[in-house]
């Protein structure tokens, strides 16, 4: 087989649906990697939009250009948009495009995954857009502090689209999150160990990591605060002891890490990028890896820096004030080492390296103003003026959009498999600059001279008038700039001429395939001995057409790959993936019916639609697996790997895992909330405890005991050829025992609308009886398919998978009883 | 802090620069294992440095923040300041009874305590000439030294947002001296 035949098997087997059908069906990552980005792009071009509207509202005093009930929605949305519909999607779109790419294999772990995260997206969004066509768009500021976004005083609609859609869109972050994590840690080439990995995807992991334990706070408290606007549980109401603190505490638990899960990408275009622009490699390799990690892990520590007004104790400022100024120490090692990498190498100033010192001007003087306002009495006076805008701005706009700007000229040739034709992009990016830094510059200072954030209009006396003119008048160069590029960028796209492989000499394996990349990657995959491949062997991209690496052969029809050992790199399963469906986008549209009743308040569909997602997903698992062993299958070069069927630990296995993670985050999460209320919380103790009862709280202990214990019987019986049928049943009963003592728990409690106590128990146990139904669900499904005969002792992976997610609910639900019960039997 | 910065900034503007001079930097080149120069740009510039820069800093700024904590004084003048959407209600401890809305009365010269709280949502009281600002958390009281050196007029500003309204949600401190304020707490305010 030549290579042309070998292309044209392989595609007839990956490619999606011709046409516009293909959209709604593909699983594909190259596919669902260029929508991401495109719906992005748009949302990008919509804050934009916004952006302008609010510079034209303050570039004069008294402006009648819109009323304060407008403007309040226009810079809410503008943050919105941007944070949430904007800078996580463009992660995670470049993330799912280049990822496989990058690490030489064919597909992400979860390619069905991928579409529903992207359809989740596509519709929150819209949800998010129509609430602003029809005027009624959030209006509460991007971080909707209560009691201002409660019900008595939000009372319309408003804030319920932010809380809901927003809920909605970050389903497709927790998806892709564990996608990726799973992706980078399984399915790369086979020899790639973790140290020979390409820098990006250290980059993409940490921040997959970090989307999993940081977004879970923000989930939790828009889900608290609904529950309070719809039912009147009062999380948020302190005469009810709640504590509208404790949201400030959730979002920033959520909002610091935020800004490092937009920093970190761009950082790895950074580091992907600028060695290439220099003709060399990255500067401290391992440094910059263990100071990304220490970002990562020290940003879980300062969020408290944007309560420093709240009336919390100076000594505890002073911790968070360290933490602060703390954090830029890693950012400064990996700033050194890339302009070490610049020393190092021959720096050519191409339209990329334009971008990136665009980016090295910006970032620095955005990361100098974060130290001074992580000085605590500057920030007394700085905070929720414009200086704080400005300084975020310059954050963003450096350490995201500039870095971001540079990665699509430098992969644009890939995507489009073109050269540069109208050089638009130079003049472009000199405008971008200029005009960002005229607007920003100016609203440093005029924060400086007093100009609070969010306001709608001032007064000639202020003296701000000149320095809002000019500001707005940058902000129009600014927005000509970005338009020029999206031009240039569509130019390209549409008339340039053809270009050739690897344009920039790179040296990772995204380049080591025909441009545009086909449907399957490569045609065969490559043996990685060091982390720039392509520099070691310049003829890869033939060799792997011609199908000398492993998985050459197309067979079957099958869309196959294989994972490798995470630290070592060393082949291990062999994985055959779903093809093209329309589960996802069926099943994201239901689950917005779930939303979409939420908003409106039709309570009766809600059913309708959980019952919906759950046969989905039934489906979903369903149709996979196989009902004969697989033998161990031949790759190429000699090496046979079993069914990822046929182990203990499949890919999903492993996504259960990290999407457990979240979820522990989840719960982590709302136990803290509980602690908070109880000790921090003016209103306590409550009127009326839980009349707790041993007799209950041990059943329900039992029962969680018995469960996963039975199921280990189950999974070891299988193992053995004896029948795993009783183990499964007894597990489902102890299971149900469990979930029978969370509802008399969330039944037991006093009415949850009395107190923040009431309704933080019957939280708590309805989050227990949620996941023991899922696990008694996850359960009958297993019986289902050992009756049908998809496992046998071979083929024994959906065990582990159901094994993993009891035990979740037996620990969790465990905690919940104690949680409930010990208080008031201790008392 | 702003020189301090600009300095920094500079730095990082001419090392970038330079990195793109030309052929005279055969010996970093030659420099294979890279040893020299992860010591140079990575341990020296990119962790000695901004830790010894940082370390000055937060020890300034938290010396500085112990001085503008709220400390016992006998001389200290204890006024309330709560906040409702959209205006300032200000009391007084030597004048039981007493309300102002949208004006606050201080003696100047003397240290003010402010009481800041709310009965709505949350809000925030600054007087920029006078301190930094404070919120108003429902529920709780949160205590602001303030001291005007001379009497005057003061202009201080709401600054949480707090929907429609926020805009002009302003208000004013003026500052007497000791007769004035006298004559304030006994019932006539000019």
């Amino acid at each position: 087989m030549n290579a042309l035949e070998r292309h044209r098997k392989l595609t007839a087997i990956w490619a999606s649906e011709p046409g516009f059908r293909g959209w709604f069906s593909t699983v594909n990552h190259n596919d669902l990697g260029r929508m991401f980005l495109v719906t992005s792009f748009f949302f990008f071009i919509i804050g934009g939009l916004l952006a302008m509207l609010i510079r034209v509202q303050l570039a004069t005093p008294h402006s009648a250009f819109a009323g304060p009930e407008i403007y309040n929605q226009i810079f809410t949305m503008h943050g919105t948009i941007m944070m949430f519909l904007f800078a996580i999607p463009t992660f995670e779109g470049l993330a799912i495009y280049l990822l496989p790419k990058i690490l030489g294999t064919r597909d992400l772990a979860f390619p069905r995954l991928t579409a529903y995260g992207f359809w989740c997206y596509a519709f929150g969004g819209t949800m998010m857009l129509t609430a602003m066509v029809f005027g009624i768009a959030p209006d509460g500021g991007w971080f909707m502090y209560p009691p201002l976004t409660g019900a008595i005083h939000s009372p319309g609609i408003n804030t319920d689209f932010w809380l809901i859609g927003i809920t909605f869109v970050e389903i497709s972050a927790i998806a892709a999150a564990v996608e990726i994590t799973v992706s980078i840690l399984k399915f790369r080439a086979p020899g790639m160990s973790l140290d020979k990995m390409p820098i990006f995807a250290w980059y993409a992991l940490i921040t997959a990591l970090m989307i999993l334990t940081g977004f879970p706070p923000l989930i939790l408290g828009s889900i608290l605060l609904e529950v309070e606007r719809a039912f009147g549980f009062p999380f948020f109401q302190v005469e009810l002891g709640g504590d509208s603190l404790l949201w400030q505490h959730l979002f920033w638990l959520f909002g610091h890490p935020e800004v490092y899960i937009i920093f970190l990408p761009a950082a790895g275009v950074i580091s992907t990028v600028l060695p290439v622009m220099c003709r060399t490699t990255l500067l401290g390799y391992g440094w910059i890896v263990a100071s990304a990690v220490a970002l990562a892990f020290l940003s879980f520590g300062l969020w408290v820096h944007h309560m420093f007004t709240t009336g919390i104790p100076h000594m505890g400022l002073a911790f968070f004030s360290a933490a602060s100024t703390l954090v830029a120490v890693p950012t400064g090692v990996q700033i050194f080492a890339w302009i070490g990498t610049m020393w190092k190498g021959r720096p050519e100033l191409r339209l990329p390296m334009l971008h990136l010192l665009g980016f090295f001007f910006t970032f620095v003087i955005g990361g100098l103003t974060g130290v001074m306002v992580a000085v605590v009495p500057f920030d007394w006076q700085a905070h929720d003026t414009a200086f704080i805008t400005a300084h975020l701005h310059y954050v963003l706009f450096g350490g995201f959009v500039f870095p971001i700007f540079a990665g699509v000229y430098y992969w644009l040739p890939h995507v489009t498999g073109r050269k540069r034709f109208f050089h638009l992009g130079e003049f472009a990016f000199a405008l971008v600059f200029l005009g960002f830094h005229v607007t920003f510059l100016a609203m440093h200072w005029v924060g400086l001279l007093g100009q609070r954030r969010r306001i709608s209009t001032y007064a000639p006396e202020d003296g701000w008038t000149a320095i809002n003119l000019i500001s707005s008048v940058g902000s129009f160069v600014l927005a000509i700039g970005i338009g020029m590029i999206l031009i240039d960028v569509v130019l390209h796209a549409l008339t340039a001429t053809r270009g050739r492989r690897n344009p920039w000499g790179a040296g990772t394996l995204e380049w080591a395939m025909m441009t545009p990349a086909p449907a399957y990657n490569f045609a065969s995959l490559p043996h990685v001995t060091g982390r720039e491949p392509l520099t070691l062997l310049p003829d890869l991209a033939t060799a792997l057409a011609r199908g000398e690496g492993y998985l050459g052969e197309p067979r079957h029809g099958w869309r196959e790959t294989l994972t490798v050992d995470i630290a070592s790199g060393k082949p291990d399963m062999h994985v055959l993936y779903p093809a093209n469906t329309r589960l996802p986008i069926l099943m994201s549209a239901v689950t917005g019916v779930f939303f979409v009743s939420l908003l409106l308040k039709f309570y009766w569909t809600i059913p309708v639609a959980v019952v919906g997602v759950a046969y989905l997903a039934w489906r979903w698992a369903w149709v996979l697996g196989r009902t004969d062993d697989p033998q161990v299958r031949p790759v190429g070069h000699g090496v046979e790997l079993p069914d990822a069927a046929a182990t203990d630990r499949p890919p999903g296995w492993w996504g259960s895992v990290f999407l457990l993670t979240a979820n522990a985050t989840f719960f982590g999460s709302l136990l803290f909330g509980f602690a908070f209320l109880w000790t921090i919380a003016p209103g306590w103790p409550p009127p009326r405890w839980f009349a707790a009862s041993p007799v209950w709280l041990g059943a329900g202990i039992i029962g969680a005991v018995l469960s996963p214990v039975s199921m280990r019987l189950a999974i070891r019986t299988n193992r053995r050829g004896g029948g795993p049928v009783p183990g499964v049943v007894l597990s489902l009963a102890g299971t149900a025992a469990l979930g029978l003592t969370c509802a008399a728990m969330m039944l037991g409690t006093p009415p949850p609308a009395e107190h923040a106590y009431n309704a933080t128990l019957f939280v708590l146990g309805s989050y227990g009886l949620f996941h023991a139904t899922l696990a008694m669900l996850m359960t009958v499904f297993l019986a289902a398919r050992v009756l049908r005969g998809f496992t046998s002792a071979v083929r024994r992976a959906e065990f582990a998978i159901v094994g993993l997610w009891i035990d979740y609910a037996c620990i969790t639900g465990v905690l919940i009883l104690l949680a409930g019960h010990l208080p008031t039997l201790l008392s | 802090m702003l020189a301090g910065a600009a300095l920094i900034l500079t730095l990082v503007i001419v090392l970038v620069s330079l990195s793109f001079r030309r052929g005279d930097s055969a010996d970093t080149k030659a420099d294979g294992d890279g040893v020299r120069q992860v010591r140079v740009w990575i341990v020296g510039l990119g962790l000695v440095f901004p830790m010894t820069v940082l370390a000055a800093l937060l020890a300034y700024g938290l010396f500085i923040g112990e001085r503008l904590l709220p400390r016992a004084a006998d001389d200290v003048a204890r006024v309330g300041a709560e906040g409702r959407l959209s205006a300032w209600t200000f009391t007084y401890e030597d004048a039981p009874g007493r309300r102002t809305e949208g004006m606050l009365h201080i003696p100047a010269g003397r240290p003010v305590d402010v009481a800041i709280t709310t009965v709505d949502v949350i809000h925030s009281f600054w007087v920029p000439r006078l301190a930094g600002k404070l919120d108003a958390i429902p529920g709780r009281v949160n205590v602001l030294r303030i001291e005007a050196d001379a009497p005057g007029r003061y202009e201080g500003v709401s600054a949480e947002f707090s929907g429609v309204g926020y805009d002009g949600f302003t208000f004013t401190v003026t500052a007497h001296d000791p007769s004035e304020w006298d004559a304030f707490l006994r019932g006539n305010p000019e």
